[in-house]
């Protein structure tokens, strides 16, 4: 029935929409890991996403997510100066993410707000599919 | 036999091969809601149900991944939805209105469904003749 790629797709969203709510976990819990020097400095980290052609449907329009990769945000670092801190470097500066908390939230409730919206689909589908089985009883 | 079908069913049963595949096109336009230069997608659904219902000359498709000339039979070409306010990823789709559509077309899915179903109903009455 062509209606099950509809959970493939669906699916493929709510899979790129974890990851990408767990990279922003992972940024929002990073948000203040100090370190002495720009290498060791936490990046914060975006997936970005790539459309697909679904699995098992080659109809032209349906097409699934998929995840790319996970990169590392380029924007500058936090330089602080405070050398009594104990890991500021010689100079007595330490080095904050470039984490924008802000911009985290904002990603964190759209990734959830996508989420919803597949799983509705899913449902959607589901009655449709569960009404089709029951034609003409 | 077939003619028969097709004069006892009507309409419904293209209607629901059409309803099927645009619920698949939206489904990949919600699920694409955040992808980079992905482009929202839909069919003309009258469009294509009045080629599914007329009997059109198509091409003669010799593979499977041979596509339709764009206006030719199978149920009309997917087009690209003109958006009201594309993201600045270049990405078209706007949830809310996918949303809406295919809550709609899953709507009119149930509903030619019902009329299926009851034209069932009515068939075996006139087979029982009760």
């Amino acid at each position: 029935m062509s209606l099950f790629s509809i959970f493939d797709v669906a699916g493929s969203s709510l899979a790129a929409q974890n990851i990408r709510l767990n990279t922003t976990a992972s940024n929002l819990a990073n948000a203040e890991s100090i370190s002495s020097s720009t290498e060791q400095t936490y990046r914060a980290r975006q997936p970005v996403f790539g459309q697909v052609l679904a699995a098992y449907d080659s109809a032209p329009g349906v097409s699934a997510v998929r995840v790319l990769g996970v990169v590392e945000s380029q924007a500058p670092l936090r330089q602080e100066y405070q050398p009594d801190h104990p890991l500021a470097n010689e100079e007595g500066y330490i080095f904050k993410p470039n984490v924008n908390v802000v911009e985290e939230m904002a990603n964190m409730i759209s990734a959830s707000r996508a989420y919803q919206n597949s799983i509705e689909v899913m449902n959607a589908a589901k009655q449709m599919m569960l009404r089709t089985l029951s034609l003409g009883e | 036999m077939a003619q028969f079908w097709n004069q006892a069913l009507g309409i419904h049963e293209q209607a629901l091969n059409l309803f099927g595949r645009r619920a698949r096109i939206l489904a990949s336009n919600l699920a694409n809601a955040e992808t980079p230069h992905y482009k929202a997608r839909d069919i003309d659904f009258r469009r294509a149900l009045a080629r599914a219902g007329s009997d059109t000359v198509a091409l003669r498709h010799t593979h499977a991944a041979h596509m339709d000339v764009m206006g030719g039979s199978g149920g009309g070409a997917v087009l690209y939805r003109q958006p009201t306010q594309p993201a600045l990823d270049g990405n078209t789709v706007e949830p809310h209105v996918e949303k809406a559509e295919f809550l709609q077309n899953a709507i009119r899915y149930q509903a030619s469904l019902h009329f299926l179903g009851r034209k069932f109903k009515g068939l075996k009455l006139a087979i029982k003749g009760e």
